[in-house]
């Protein structure tokens, strides 16, 4: 790691000043990502700036049609969250097997969200559900929150306080993990809405990072269930491929992912 | 560099270090405390597992300046009075460790393991929580025998004869 | 002999437990010497280029930094090229062709991460830094990764010594009566084998701290070895650093090696000979990446392979043509691996009367191949088991009972292929394990599975190893440049506690708890009254060190020639104090007794009276401490049967290991709780390579799976519990009748695992590891190829 300058954060706004001071400043949210990435010396910010000590940004709270959740909340306490648990049971498993226990302490929903890994989960959840991503100064919708392989729409400094979740009638994630990193190969997020809409998304297969399957959703709306989905492919020119499996692997996982989310739902 | 005061162990551990000190770098050379280790760079392997306000996190992914404040234990302080934690004392009994490189942060997890879900665990909840533990002597066959084992003791379960 | 409760056999805790659970283990990284510095490595991001500049100015400038070295230094310097230990001839009687190896390349550079530079500062980070300042240009040059694409014509050429990169073209077992058996076969099973490229991974990372001491000329070397007194030997002996009195190796506890850590690598050479420079103590750790790029790998082998059977189902001939991988250096040991310690084993437990097999090492942009867990056995067993199982199912046979029907069964069996098998009971560990297994259940559990929609498999391993290594001369006359022998001495302190000072190092094998074992049987006397002193030159005499599951059948047997010694002197002193007839002393629960009298003395007594030495017999010297050297008479020959059964999940090619039954025959064993500890951590690195791990090149020679984010190390929800049995035929070739157990499992089990695999999917198109993309591939192909038919 090349040497840094740390700052605690005491504020949403002392962070903001902190890191608009800083030459080339970085959100230290759980720090899951971010401090391998710089332990490997492929990330070499000037400062950064710790979020975790900021009361407003943790937490779970009951609202009147959802679920919001501070930006500093821990995978864990996602995970652990009996409202959680009780409204979006699909959101609370999904928390609950990202990375592994330790990583679960640390890690945030902010984080995992600013960063927009295509392997990430939350990134599913978030846009299947159609959750509204709170800034410092803004709302955003999902829809225009992700923008491709690590890239969001947050503008530079913007910082992350919460994501706010509708409740859904159902919500299942079915994950296949690459063996070796055990991030999502396919990981599908499927959310029965109020509405009677169902919404499908899918992080770690395809090219441009989480995307929503409307093929998918449109036969789930007419029929939610696991058979609905036969004989609907995925395409796999736009999933990824490596030496963990092919385009062709990935694009059938994502089908298969997405029945067993449905199932899963119950 | 950063002035960084933790409590490790029960004792208060200060040190100024560099802002990029790792808390496992912390433990290892401030406080001397070498039964933490490192066995990668990915933040996967849970040889560095220790427990910060009492949760396990890897000590290799956490910024020392990050723990100021905090209270750590590390595998050296898990003995109380000269005697074993149940799950030290499974592992030997089990045989659940070899070239011992891994057995801190496993130890570490193990605890951790138990005083999140309870006991006894069973063998497929313990193999999916050890996730973030690699360990390359024992194929975790013993591993897992040994915290199945603590996990029932600490519950207050006897184990079966086997 | 006597016995105890604490002796060979009984299942004790280990002794050594309590520093590791404590945190109380001293690894080398855990050292520090006053003044200590840091070295970090300089390394080649290119697998193959010219060096054409250096400039180390920048980094020379920066705040911490003592030295930044380079080639030109050491060469000046005359610290010499790594070396290969084992001359292997090709079959036209020339010797391999090694290419020279320097710790520091200012030339060229042959594969990514090999080192170029090495900078010594204050702190490890402050090294990293100013390495990352030092300014290398390489002139980039085509690069060869795969060892068959090495060997065609126009590839491009690594070293000069090695025309077509080829490094030996080797041949064992008859040509001509081979081809013999296939011209008049009733059958020919054919097979292409790959063997995957592996990563050892011990989890504790190599390391090296080496300070010098100008006063007396002397350095001391602490570091992560398998063989302490291997290393001194070599680093004195070839690479010019101190000779043997002024250098002084530890190896403390050491964080497992399974091979990889039997080798002397660039990084110590470099911070015995910075520390010199320097005047300063080194220490070097190396991060997980250093070690997925400079750790010995292993395996990587290409394979043809023929099996010739008769009208009957007997085996006829067997013919192998393998190309072995050994990276862009030949590595410490790495020529005997793809030869001697794997063609020999091609008979597998099989009467086979002819066997021919050549050998090709190629030189790659790769890092260096050399011995891992098994070295060249797994290999063989992969290739053999692989192309037993096949014919099995060509000819229509039951693989257990076509494996039955060509077992050895009359010892010692000479096979074509050197190896002279001692003692075995191949029927024994295969009936062992066919019950265990339920092996009649098995079609109702496939069916039962099939309901669940999942494909079960069962498939079938029969290894056969050779451990043991090895008698000095034989090995000599085969091309290893030392003597394979252990020593040992047992020192009796006057107050009759013992040390046993060995040459075989314990880096998770429990040597501490074993082998006091075997003095507490041996002399009645409590395990806390023994302890095991190993891993420094200083004190122990001599060692070879561990490696090739030898530290039981060679390193014990030292031990019991010392204790042999030992009890003739201290009875020959007992009948002496008690005026009894030495022929009329035995030695019983720790005490010396004169047959048919009440008469008798404690152990504790006779070692005081030979230090007080008041009392002695004429001519007995003082003291009670012996030494001794044992040179093997042959290999061993663990062998065993291995049955894995999986279930498959068709639809994303996931395969569940839901049974593994093991039966092995390690002959005597001391502590069945380590022996199984070991067999447990064997099958579950073979079952990685099986079905997990793979170090993955592209084209350019960039190592793709360099983490743990894309090697797939096995976790603990990989694997299951293992249901493990032995049988037992003790080893008639050494005193305790040992055989060894230390990598068996890793040997056995890969393909037990494929051959289970390949019998759910119904198809034998399948290269390790499988994993789940590839296993759904295969099922994906097999039905394409039955929807074609």
């Amino acid at each position: 790691m090349y040497e840094t300058t740390y700052h605690r954060a005491e504020s949403v706004a002392d962070a903001a000043t902190r890191l608009a001071g800083a030459e080339d400043g970085k959100l230290l949210a759980g720090g899951q990502t971010l401090l391998p990435t710089m332990k490997q010396r492929l990330a070499a910010p000037s400062d950064v700036i710790d979020l975790t000590h900021i009361a407003d940004l943790k937490g779970i709270a009951e609202t009147g049609g959802g679920v919001r959740i501070g930006a500093a909340t821990t995978h864990a306490e996602v995970a652990g969250s009996e409202i959680v648990k009780r409204l979006l049971p699909g959101l609370a498993a999904l928390a609950g097997h990202i990375g592994d226990p330790h990583v679960r302490h640390r890690g945030t929903i902010g984080g995992s969200l600013a960063n927009n890994d295509p392997a990430a989960d939350y990134p599913s959840a978030v846009l299947a559900l159609g959750a509204v991503i709170h800034t410092y100064t803004r709302q955003l919708p999902a829809e225009e929150f992700f923008a491709g392989m690590f890239e969001t729409a947050l503008d530079e400094g913007e910082i992350i306080t919460a994501v706010e979740f509708p409740a859904a009638t159902a919500s299942a994630y079915a994950k296949y993990p690459n063996p070796a990193s055990r991030y999502a190969m396919a990981g599908v997020f499927v959310a029965r809405l109020g509405d009677g809409g169902v919404r499908v998304a899918v992080t770690g297969a395809g090219q441009d990072g989480v995307f929503r399957h409307e093929g998918m959703e449109q036969a789930l709306a007419g029929n939610f269930a696991a058979e609905a989905l036969d004989g609907i492919a995925v395409d796999a020119d736009e999933m990824l491929s490596d030496i963990h499996g092919s385009a062709e692997y990935r694009a059938h996982l994502v089908t298969v992912m997405a029945k067993r989310a449905v199932a899963a739902c119950g | 560099m950063a002035d960084v005061t933790m409590t490790v162990n029960g004792k208060t551990v200060s040190k100024t270090v560099e802002d990029r000190t790792l808390l496992v770098q912390f433990l290892r050379e401030g406080a001397g405390l070498t039964g933490t280790h490192v066995g990668c760079d990915t933040s996967q392997c849970g040889a560095c597992v220790v427990h910060v306000d009492g949760k396990a996190v890897k000590s290799c992914t956490m910024l020392a300046a990050q723990a100021a404040g905090s209270e750590v234990t590390t595998i050296e302080g898990l003995a109380s009075g000269g005697e074993l934690h149940p799950v030290q004392a499974a592992f030997r009994e089990h045989h659940g460790l070899q070239c011992g490189f891994c057995t801190p942060g496993m130890i570490m997890a193990a605890v951790d393991m138990i005083n999140r879900l309870g006991g006894p665990l069973d063998e497929a909840t313990i193999r999916a929580e050890l996730e973030g533990n690699i360990c390359r002597c024992t194929g975790y066959h013993n591993i897992v025998k040994a915290i199945a084992a603590a996990s029932a003791e600490m519950a207050g379960v006897r184990t079966a004869a086997e | 002999m006597t016995s105890s409760a604490e002796g060979i056999g009984a299942r004790v805790t280990r002794r050594e437990d309590k520093r590791f659970v404590t945190g109380k283990g001293r690894y080398t990284d855990d050292m520090t010497v006053p003044g200590m510095a840091h070295a970090a490595f300089v390394r080649s991001p290119h697998a193959h280029a010219k060096v054409t500049s250096l400039d180390a100015s920048a980094a020379r400038a920066m705040p911490g930094v003592e030295a930044v070295l380079t080639s030109e230094e050491l060469v000046a310097d005359g610290v010499g090229n790594l070396i290969c230990g084992w001359m292997i001839h090709s079959k036209d009687g020339s010797p391999m062709k090694m290419g020279a190896w320097r710790a520091l390349e200012g030339d060229t550079v042959r594969h990514v991460g090999q080192a170029v530079a090495v900078v010594v500062a204050d702190t490890p980070a402050r090294a990293r830094d100013a390495a990352d300042a030092v300014v290398v240009e390489y002139e980039p040059l085509d690069a060869v990764v795969d060892a068959l694409d090495a060997l065609k014509p126009g590839a491009p050429q690594l070293h000069p010594e090695a025309e077509g990169n080829l490094i030996y073209d080797w041949e064992i077992g008859d040509q001509a009566t081979t081809d013999a058996a296939f011209a008049s076969a009733a059958h020919v099973t054919r097979m292409e084998i790959r063997n995957n490229r592996l990563v050892p991974n011990a989890m504790e990372p190599r390391a090296a701290l080496a300070s010098y001491d100008e006063a007396e000329e002397h350095y001391t070397l602490w570091t992560t070895s398998q063989n302490p007194h291997v290393a001194r030997l070599v680093l004195s002996a070839f690479y010019n650093i101190a000779p043997e009195h002024k250098l002084r190796v530890i190896a403390p506890d050491v964080g497992g090696g399974f091979g990889s850590k039997i080798f002397i690598y660039p990084e110590e050479m470099v911070c015995l000979w910075a520390s010199k420079k320097t005047g300063l103590p080194v220490k070097w750790a190396a991060d997980r990446t250093e070690a997925f790029l400079t750790d010995a790998h292993g395996r990587d082998h290409h394979s043809e392979a023929e099996l010739a059977l008769d009208a009957d189902n007997r085996i006829t001939g067997f013919r192998v043509k393998t190309v072995a991988n050994l990276g862009a250096y030949m590595s410490l040991f790495s020529s005997s691996v793809p030869t001697y310690l794997y063609a020999t084993l091609l008979s597998g437990q099989y009467a086979i009367p002819a066997i021919h097999a050549n050998v090709k090492a190629v030189y790659t942009n790769t890092t260096p191949v050399d011995a891992y867990r098994g070295a060249g056995r797994p290999e063989a067993t992969y290739l053999v088991e692989r192309v037993m199982e096949t014919a099995a199912r060509e000819v229509g046979m039951d693989p257990a009972e076509f494996r039955r029907k060509n077992f050895v069964r009359s010892f010692p069996h000479q096979t074509p292929v050197i190896m002279c098998y001692d003692a075995g009971d191949y029927d024994a560990s295969l009936d062992a394990a066919l019950q265990a297994i339920d092996y009649a259940g098995f079609a109702a559990r496939k069916a039962e599975a099939a309901s669940r929609g999942k494909l079960r498999g069962i498939g079938f391993s029969c290894y056969i190893e050779a451990c043991g290594i090895a008698p000095s001369q034989a090995v000599g006359s085969l091309g290893a440049g030392v003597g394979l022998w252990e020593s040992a001495e047992v020192r009796v302190n006057p107050v009759g506690t013992i040390e046993v000072l060995t040459g075989s190092h314990s880096h998770g094998q429990g040597h501490e708890t074993t082998f006091a074992q075997l003095v507490s049987d041996r002399f009645g006397v409590g395990l806390d009254t023994v302890s095991i002193v190993h891993g420094d030159t200083d004190k122990v005499q001599f060692g070879m060190g561990t490696y090739g599951s030898r530290s039981g059948a060679v390193g014990m047997s030292a031990i019991v020639k010392a204790l042999d010694k030992v009890e003739a002197k201290a009875k020959k002193l007992a009948a002496h104090l008690m005026e009894a007839a030495e022929g009329d002393i035995t030695l019983e629960g720790g005490t010396f007794k004169v047959a048919g009298t009440d008469k008798e003395l404690p152990f504790f007594q006779v070692a005081l009276a030979a230090y007080t030495a008041h009392n002695m017999p004429e001519g007995m010297e003082p003291g009670l401490k012996e030494g001794a050297f044992y040179d093997p008479t042959n290999f061993t020959f663990p062998a065993g049967t291995y049955i894995c059964e999986v279930e498959i999940d068709p639809d994303t090619g996931k395969t569940e290991i839901v049974d593994f039954v093991a039966a092995d025959d390690f002959g005597t064993i001391i502590n069945p709780m380590i022996v199984e500890g070991q067999v447990h951590g064997g099958l579950t690195q073979g079952i990685g390579q099986a079905l997990l791990e793979n170090a993955a090149y592209d084209e350019d020679g960039q190592l793709l799976s360099g983490s743990y984010m894309d090697y797939c190390m096995p976790r603990a929800d990989d694997v299951p519990s293992y249901r493990l049995m032995t049988t037992v035929t003790t080893c008639p070739g050494n005193p305790l009748g040992m055989k060894g157990c230390g990598e068996a499992g890793a040997i056995g089990s890969p393909p037990a695992v494929i051959n289970a695999i390949t019998d759910a999917i119904g198809s034998n198109d399948l290269v390790m590891p499988a994993t789940p993309a590839a296993v759904w591939q295969a099922i994906r192909q097999g039905r394409t190829a039955e929807a074609a038919e």
